[in-house]
């Protein structure tokens, strides 16, 4: 009977508890929105940012620590860029549109800036391989070189052993 | 007066070594007495410019420290109110001066290399002044007539300008104060940084010289590199310690909290490191095996080259642009020097190819000089990655018009793998034979160490991270580690026993009987070391940015920040310093005041922004005052970083100083002996 009860109540409240949990959802999604324009982004939020930037000026000094005036514009541009909701992609984006792609940490064409080392260290290994082979086809040409090598050396054990046994067995 | 008589005295040791360089190259038409007597005569011409450098230097010296600012180069690189130090150290601190520098370095190297003992050897000497003083000439030439560190400003009708001789109708101009030395370059670790760069870069000269006389005699043997064995490790510890040095300046004066930048002057002096490294590696495999002649002929021209290249970038900056490179005017003259040079050592090696064959042949893939050629293909690659990195921005710039950077993001991803991959081989590597290893043998010897790393890894895991690239490369530097100290003690344990010496006799006796091997794992260790400090800034590192009123806090890490109190005065050298100063807490205790400060200065019109920094071995404290206005109520902005471990990156250098110290420290009395001997021999064959 108890379990009955539970039972009902349970698909009773189901409805108001996703009514509960939607309105909760919406609201908090909306206040973020809101709150996020509004908002001053932090100084940790916008170097997050200008770590991956480069303004034209200072040769070699990310964004996030250059210490030049129009350096601290850029990083103030980020800053409103933030609070107006934009992304992270979106302001590097624009950035690299305005100002040209420099202005990026990263190239932003990854194929042609990543296929040349790749394509040379790939030709690289190639030909270690293939030198590799060059150098062991010799030894697979008379395939009882190394057994004919590592013969004597395993009579040789044999004959140590037998050695020391027998200098033990003196003692 | 003075300039004159140092420009002067620079056109005789530029003269002096082109006489030197002919000599030498012209001796070998002459019949063997006259070309005797010429590469004598080259000898003492080459010994000669040492002193002759050396006087121009201390000339130019004396004109940066007493404030000559009629000379151009004094001008730009000091100003009245540095300190005589700096003053000295300006030598190096611009362009015509760090020419100057490196010729210098290269005669006193050319020269302790033409003192050495010649007996056994005498055929390569000719050819070894020849590549030298070629070198010292190209340097010199360039320092001469294109980067003149005493051209002289003079006032004509035209306005000031700086020239090597007065012109018609000119006067004498001398400016009330120089500029000074770019205030980066005012601190101690840039007084050490490109005097240890350069003796690196200088000192791979000598085995490149070595090689190329090897190539030209068609004396092919491992001769040229058992000569040049210790030049060659010199070298790399000088330029380990160039690059050491200038990472710590950078950590200390750059104020982004990190040592290295993937900047391309940075990289410039790395990719000789690469080559040289894995030259240091391959030549044992022609010395043990006879094999890889070609290969090590090719490193150590490539290495020289990019010695040449890292000289020239390190100061001229021209890959910034394909417009600087083509401005300047010693740019176009390096790049054809670095092309002939290449070419025509290239060629050489081709004319020989047929001498410089494997002796023996490579009989399994698990051997020890199978995995040294797989590292040097992995330094290789890595040597790829940063030149397409260094050139890509200019070819980019040049085919479509866009200037790109290439910034940290693609190296750390295209060399963190092959770093890796390094790590592991230098694992196994010490522990797989010469000639013939198997999977069972290499195994037997693994297991253990092994074992060890896998219980530090999971100690790690369930204690300190749950990174996986942490715990890879945790467990690849426990992995090293191990298999060093198991390797070290398994060779005084079987001392111990033969021998009957004590543990520590043993370790020290085991050392100095294969000094090159056990130095080499001490430096292996180092590299363990470092990497520590590299994982735990490249993977750890936290910061946060804030702007504090006095007496507000601010935390990171487990640290507290308490801004105290500021103060903005001018230093000693007319810099304007602004100097804040914050306490340190941790878990509520008092640990010690830091003063992060910014410092201005006036004459180069620059600020630097220098940290106040606590370390210990578990981390580094470091803060930045980022922005204060006095006139402003706003506090003032710092940033702090907690950088964890990095201490270990210094600490490792260290012992990679002793590692290197006890492979290439000269064994005297075996040299003794075999000088002596081979005395013997000749004149056993003289008397006969």
């Amino acid at each position: 009977m108890n379990r009955k009860t539970a039972t009902t109540k349970q698909t009773t409240t189901h409805p108001l508890l996703w009514a509960l949990l939607f309105t909760t959802v919406f609201s908090l999604a909306i206040y973020s929105i809101v709150f996020a324009q509004g908002s001053t982004p932090t100084d940790d939020e916008v170097n997050q940012i200008a770590k991956k930037l480069y303004c034209p000026v200072c040769e070699n000094i990310p964004l996030d620590a250059c210490p030049t005036e129009a350096c601290r514009q850029w990083r103030d541009q980020i800053r409103e860029m933030l609070s107006q909701g934009k992304t992270e992609a979106e302001i590097i984006d624009y950035f690299a549109a305005t100002y040209g792609e420099r202005a990026a940490s990263d190239p932003r064409d990854k194929v042609k800036a990543y296929l040349v080392p790749i394509v040379a260290i790939l030709l690289g290994a190639a030909g270690l391989v293939s030198a590799l082979r060059k150098w062991r086809k010799p030894q697979a040409a008379r395939p009882t070189a190394p057994a004919n090598e590592a013969q004597p050396l395993a009579q040789m054990d044999d004959y140590v052993a037998r050695i020391e046994e027998e200098l033990r067995n003196r003692e | 007066m003075i300039a004159h008589f140092g420009f002067g005295i620079l056109l005789i040791a530029f003269f002096v070594t082109l006489y030197a360089t002919l000599t030498s190259a012209l001796s070998k038409r002459e019949a063997p007495q006259r070309a005797a007597s010429m590469v004598e005569s080259a000898r003492r011409a080459m010994l000669l410019t040492f002193p002759l450098i050396t006087l121009a230097s201390a000339l130019l010296i004396y004109l940066l420290v007493n404030n000559h600012f009629e000379v151009q180069f004094v001008y730009q690189v000091t100003s009245r109110s540095m300190p005589t130090y700096l003053k000295v150290t300006a030598w190096w601190g611009g362009q015509a001066g760090s020419l100057l520098f490196w010729s210098w370095l290269m005669s006193a190297f050319a020269s302790l290399a033409t003192l050495r003992n010649w007996e056994r050897d005498r055929e390569f000497l000719p050819w070894v002044i020849l590549v030298s003083c070629f070198t010292l000439a190209f340097f010199l030439g360039m320092t001469a007539f294109f980067e003149n560190p005493f051209k002289m400003f003079y006032q004509t009708s035209d306005g000031v300008g700086a020239y090597f001789f007065q012109p018609a109708n000119s006067m004498l101009f001398t400016p009330e104060d120089g500029r000074g030395l770019n205030p980066l370059l005012r601190h101690p670790g840039m007084v050490a940084h490109p005097p240890l760069l350069y003796l690196g870069f200088v000192s791979f000269v000598i085995p490149f010289a070595f090689a190329i006389a090897a190539l030209i005699t068609g004396r092919t043997d491992d001769r040229w590199i058992r000569i040049t064995r210790r030049w060659a490790l010199w070298a790399w510890l000088f330029l380990t310690f160039g690059l050491v040095f200038g990472g710590r300046w950078a950590y200390d004066v750059l104020g982004w909290g990190g040592y290295w930048g993937w900047d391309p002057v940075e990289i410039a002096a790395f990719m000789p490191w690469l080559t040289g490294t894995a030259f240091l590696h391959s030549v044992m495999i022609q010395e043990k095996r006879g094999m890889l002649k070609h290969w090590n002929m090719l490193l150590i021209i490539l290495t020289y080259d990019l010695v040449i290249f890292g000289t020239f970038l390190t100061r001229s900056g021209v890959l910034s642009s394909v417009h600087a490179f083509a401005q300047s005017a010693i740019g176009p003259l390096f790049f054809g020097y670095i092309i002939v040079t290449f070419v025509a050592s290239v060629a050489l090696l081709l004319h020989r190819w047929g001498s410089l064959k494997a002796e023996t042949e490579m009989k399994s893939l698990l051997s020890r000089e199978a995995l040294f050629l797989f590292n040097n293909l992995l330094f290789m690659s890595v040597l790829v990655v940063c030149f397409w990195g260094v050139i890509y921005p200019l070819t980019s710039e040049l085919f479509t018009g866009s200037k790109v950077t290439v910034g940290p993001p693609f190296y750390e991803r295209a060399t963190g793998p092959l770093f890796a991959a390094l790590l592991f081989l230098m694992g196994i590597a010490p522990l797989s034979a010469w000639g013939h290893s198997t999977l069972k043998t290499l195994g037997r010897a693994l297991w253990k160490p092994a074992v060890v790393a896998v219980a530090i890894t999971l100690a790690l895991y369930a204690f300190y991270t749950r990174n996986a690239y942490a715990l890879t490369g945790f467990f690849l530097v426990a992995f090293v580690v191990s298999i060093t100290v198991y390797e070290y003690w398994r060779g005084a344990r079987a001392r111990q026993k033969s021998k009957h010496e004590n543990f520590l006799a043993a370790l020290s006796n085991l050392t100095k009987r294969d000094r090159r091997r056990y130095g080499g794992y001490l430096v292996h260790l180092s590299i363990a070391l470092m990497a520590i400090g590299i994982l735990g800034i490249e993977l750890f590192q936290i910061e946060t940015q804030g702007t504090l009123e006095i007496n507000q806090r601010m935390n990171l890490g487990g640290y507290d920040m308490q801004y105290q109190d500021i103060a903005r005065f001018t230093g000693p050298d007319g810099r304007e310093v602004t100097r804040a100063v914050v306490g340190i807490y941790q878990n509520g205790q008092f640990l010690g005041n830091l003063h992060p400060r910014i410092d201005y200065y006036w004459d180069a019109q620059q600020a630097m922004t220098i940290p106040g920094q606590r370390a210990t071995m578990k981390d580094d404290l470091y803060i930045l005052l980022v922005n204060w206005e006095p006139a402003s109520a706003s506090g003032a902005t710092f940033k702090i970083y907690v950088n964890p471990l990095v201490n270990w990156l210094w600490m490792g250098s260290l012992l990679f100083l002793v590692g290197i110290a006890i492979a290439a420290w000269p064994e005297k009395d075996r040299e003794r002996a075999i000088v002596k001997a081979s005395r013997q021999i000749h004149e056993v064959g003289a008397a006969k």
